[in-house]
Formats: C-alpha cells, structure tokens, sequence
C-alpha cells in the first residue's frame, strides 16, 4: 500500500530511517546472521582454531538425546499452556461477553494479570507451591502426595505450567471477548428465534465467527510458551530437577550463555529461528483469513 | 430473585471464582508481604495481615538485609527497572514514529527493501539470537551499561507497523493543504501528523512500558553488577534456591513493589492497553 500525495526530499527519509535501522543492523541481523555462520563451524576447546564443518552441528544436535529430550518437555510444556489458558480464557469471555450486571468491573479484574513479568508470577505460584512453607504445597503434603518441586520432575513441570497459564490467561482472555463482541447482535438474536439453545448458539455460530482470533492465539500462546516462559523456568526450576523442566529455550541458554558451547547454541539457535519463522507466517496468515459476518 | 437473576447466577459464580483465583497469588504476597521471616519460615502464616507491614517496606526498600538474604536496597531496582521502561518505551517510539513516517510519506530507492528489513525483525526475538548478540554487546563494550540495556529493545517492528497503518489513514488533503501553505515535510509531522498519531501513542506507551518494566533475559544477560540490576530479576536473585527458611517477608515485600507499577497503569489507563494491545498485535 502507497499513499497518493507524498514529499520528495532525496535525502529526509534516509536520515528518518536510520536510527531503527541502525539498531537492526547491529542488534538483529548482525548477529542473527553470525549465529547461521557459526551454525556451521566448529570450535576447538581453547577457541584456537575454527574449521567449517557444514551441517554437522545441526546433525549433532539433532541426533543428541539430550535436545531431544528438551523437544519432548517443550512439546508438553507449551501444548498444556496454550490448552489451559485458551480453554480458560474462552470460557471467561463467553460468561463475561453476557448482557450481567458489573460486566465492565468483572473485565478489569480479569485482565490485570497481564501486566506481571513471567518470573514474577514465577515467584508467587512458588511461594503457594512451596513443599514446606507454602500453603497448598503443605495442603498436598498432607494429603500424602510427597508433593515438592524441587525434587519431583513431574511436579515441577506442573508448577510451571500453572505459573505461565495464570499469567497468560488474561491476555488471551481479553482478545475473546473483543472476537466475541464484534459479532453481531442480529446474528445472535437469529440464532435465539430459531430457538438455539446456549451450546448451539456457541458450536454453530460463535466458535466459527471467532475462529480467526482462536488461530491467531493459538500462534501468540505457542511464541509464549517457547519464549517468555524463560523467566519462569530460571526463576523456579533452573530447568530441573534432571532435565525435566528444561525447555529448547532454556537449553540455548544454557548451552550458549553458561557453557559456552559456541557451536551447537548457534545451531539450536537457528533452529529456533526457524520455528519463530513459522509461527510468525501462521498468524499473518491468520489475520489474512478475515471473516465477513454478512 | 427475578428469573433472569436466577439464570445469571452461574456465569456470576464463575466470573467471581476466576476473580479471585487470579487474585489469590497477589493477596498471598501482600499478606507474607506484612509477617516476620520466622513465622512464614515455620509454615505458620496466616491468611489474614500481620504487624510488619512497614518495618518489611523499609526494609526491602533501604537494604534488604535479612537473616539469610544479604540484598541490595530494592529502590535501586525499582529506579533502574522505572529508568530502563521509561526509556525503552520512548525511544521506540520516537525510533518507530520517524521510520514509519519516512516509510508512509515518501517514495525513495529501496524503500520496500528496509521496509521488509524492519519487518524480518519479528523472526529474529532475542531469545533466538543470545549468544550471538551477546558477543556484539561485549564487542562494542555495552556490557553492564544502561545504553546496553535499552537500545537493543529499542527497535521493533511492531511499532513502525502501527505508526505506518496510521500515517495511510491519513487523508491526502491534509498533505495537500499543508503543501499548498509551504509547509515541508518536518513541519507536516511536527503539526500534523504527530498530534494525529497521539492516541495512537499513548496506546503504545502502556504496551511498551509494561513491556520493558517485566523483561528478563535481556537484563540478565546485560547486568553484571548488583547496582545495574532490575527489579524483576532482583527477585528472583532474593529467592534464590526458595530455602524455607529464607526471608520471605523481604521476598514477598519486594514482589509486591515489582508488580504494583504496572498493575497500576494497566487498571488506571485501562482502556489506552486495550486499544494498545489489540493494535500493536494485530
């Protein structure tokens, strides 16, 4: 899309673009494209000498029980997230979608959570979840559940999927009830008069008219999921006990930032840009596939 | 009870179940926020507040020191957390705004091509990117400095997407009457189409600010010394391995400090963050 009527100066639009270009350049392409160069190379312990090694890193990483390990924890990790807040947040915004009163006050405090960093939710699900001091981590203890987090992988997987979904749900929520309420009115009330009942009205006709929304989030609580999850994994867990918290994320960082891996964190890294690639195309593809309500 | 009170009771038992599961974490913390350090050690809190409010405040606020924790006063991150949103939510978008503009209202050789540049950054989040960028930052000697901690984020594509969106709305008329009067293209966005844009703008400042209040990776990466810290990850250092006998009050304190800032804007400018959400996302 182009406007009709514009300026011309030959030089203003450079001089305008260069501040975000500049920062690109050097914080985003430099060194996303050092980490598909270094992807390909291989380092000896003492960083002496480099030799190209081509796809060898990828296969390396790949065929490493350990990433695949990491694979498996993020495929149940993200899929339990993007179906607990997208289940929950759809259920809220059908309830707080209805003509009741304190609707407006309902909305707002339901959508605050959306303001707290990952890791802080981090803290406070883990001071609730605490095995000895935390008020349902005791309440689980003496039901006999040998609940603790720190010690139990399974528990720790739980603690934060509930952490993350708490905090995401309000977002999600949020783009609901805005699907919700841009369907129309007249279309609801058809609905009413050809006597549809609440489950009906929901599967045949809202579900489908918010579909659009649904991908689009689907998408937005996969991104969350692999990515600003982090901060609830380093807060709460440090990727363990073992392994059994440690996501593809969680395993770059570890690999590049903390050993030091040079080689094998650049190829994962490029492997996570393609997936964000992919994540990024489905949800354009999503706002692309606009619903006509007539 | 009328019948449609009877029929709306359910979704109303849902909304206040879900009102107070989101809310029952923050009332915790408030409530651990207000006892000593031994009775929360024991397991021994109660639900309902205790008589250290101000004593753990102070605390928290001027050293941090605890029985186990040796802390760092927390004003110091919460100033360093308010600096770093402030200014990652101004710089992108003062950055985004000219480039979206230059972008909108003018044709010159490659502009589809940094156009599609500004874009491809979506693919590129720093998490994909750490090692890599974090070898830049040592390069250029940005470690542990506060440009190193705001100017990476301040470029996105989100933002110039949004201000470009706008600035096509803009109706060429404008342009033409503001040409007509000799008015060039810096006094067109100075008195024009920034005064447009500032709904647009206060949206995006509540998004961004939230954003660059909660980030994590980045300032852990970045900080090296306790005095460039941030709030957020302030915490997290506090709770360290989360022993039971740590000093949870301080803890607690501390988290409540983090969170109400952008609690707040989001409630107090409610209807900006919705605007803003839902425009910088779709």
């Amino acid at each position: 899309m182009q406007r009709r009527v514009i300026f011309n100066n030959r030089i203003l639009p450079y001089l305008l673009l260069l501040p975000q270009l500049a920062i690109t350049i050097v914080f985003f392409f430099w060194p996303a494209s050092q980490a598909i160069y270094q992807s390909l190379l291989r380092q000896d312990p003492f960083g002496l000498r480099t030799s190209f090694v081509f796809l060898q890193n990828f296969q390396t990483v790949l065929s490493d029980p350990l990433y695949l390990e990491a694979i498996e924890v993020t495929a149940i990790f993200s899929a339990s997230v993007t179906l607990f807040v997208m289940t929950l947040a759809l259920l809220l915004a059908l309830m707080a979608d209805r003509q009741i009163r304190g609707a407006r006050v309902y909305k707002t405090l339901l959508l605050w959570p959306y303001a707290l960093a990952p890791a802080v939710a981090a803290v406070l699900w883990g001071f609730i979840f605490h095995p000895s001091i935390g008020i349902l981590g005791k309440t689980l203890n003496g039901l006999g559940l040998n609940w603790d987090y720190q010690l139990n992988g399974t528990h720790a997987l739980v603690l934060i999927i509930v952490a993350s979904s708490w905090k995401q749900i309000a977002h999600n929520f949020l783009f609901f009830l805005a699907g919700l309420q841009s369907v129309p009115p007249s279309i609801v009330e058809a609905a009413m008069i050809d006597g549809a009942n609440s489950w009906r009205l929901f599967r045949k006709i809202l579900f489908p008219l918010i579909s659009p929304t649904t991908f689009y989030l689907l998408t937005i609580n996969l991104v969350f999921s692999f990515f600003d999850t982090f901060g609830v994994i380093h807060a709460l867990t440090h990727g363990g006990p073992g392994r059994a918290t440690t996501t593809l994320m969680y395993k770059v960082y570890m690999d590049g930032y903390v050993n030091l891996n040079l080689g094998h964190s650049a190829a994962q890294s490029v492997i996570l840009m393609v997936i964000v690639s992919a994540l990024v195309w489905l949800q354009f593809r999503s706002m692309e596939g606009k619903v006509h309500y007539a | 009870m009328t019948a449609k009170q009877v029929r709306n009771f359910p979704v109303h038992l849902i909304l206040i179940i879900a009102v107070i599961i989101f809310a029952f974490p923050v009332y915790l913390a408030l409530i651990g926020s207000t006892w000593d350090a031994a009775r929360i050690g024991r397991g021994q809190m109660p639900l309902t507040p205790g008589p250290n409010l101000i004593e753990n405040y102070t605390n928290a606020l001027t050293t941090a020191r605890g029985n186990r924790i040796i802390g760092y006063p927390v004003q110091v991150f919460l100033w360093n957390s308010l600096k770093m949103a402030l200014a990652i939510a101004i710089g992108k978008i003062v950055i985004s705004v000219l480039s979206a503009y230059a972008i909108a209202f003018f044709r010159f050789p490659l502009r589809t091509f940094f156009f599609g540049m500004i874009f491809l950054t979506l693919m590129l989040p720093i998490e994909v990117r750490i090692a890599p960028t974090y070898k830049v930052m040592t390069d250029l000697g940005l470690i542990n400095t506060f440009a190193g901690l705001t100017v990476p984020l301040m470029a996105s594509a989100t933002g110039t997407l949004l201000f470009r969106q706008f600035f096509l709305t803009i109706p060429d008329e404008y342009v033409e009457a503001a040409k007509v009067d000799g008015a060039g293209p810096l006094r067109f966005f100075w008195s024009i189409a920034l005064p447009l844009s500032r709904t647009n703008i206060a949206a995006l400042f509540v998004i961004l600010f939230i954003y660059g209040w909660n980030q994590y990776l980045w300032p852990l990466l970045v900080t090296t010394s306790r005095d460039m810290e941030t709030i957020v990850i302030g915490i997290v250092k506090m709770m360290g391995t989360g022993e039971a006998q740590t000093d949870w009050n301080l803890i607690m304190s501390s988290t409540v400090l983090a969170l109400l800032p952008p609690v707040i804007i989001v409630i107090l400018m409610q209807q900006w963050f919705v605007k803003g959400l839902v425009q910088t996302e779709k």
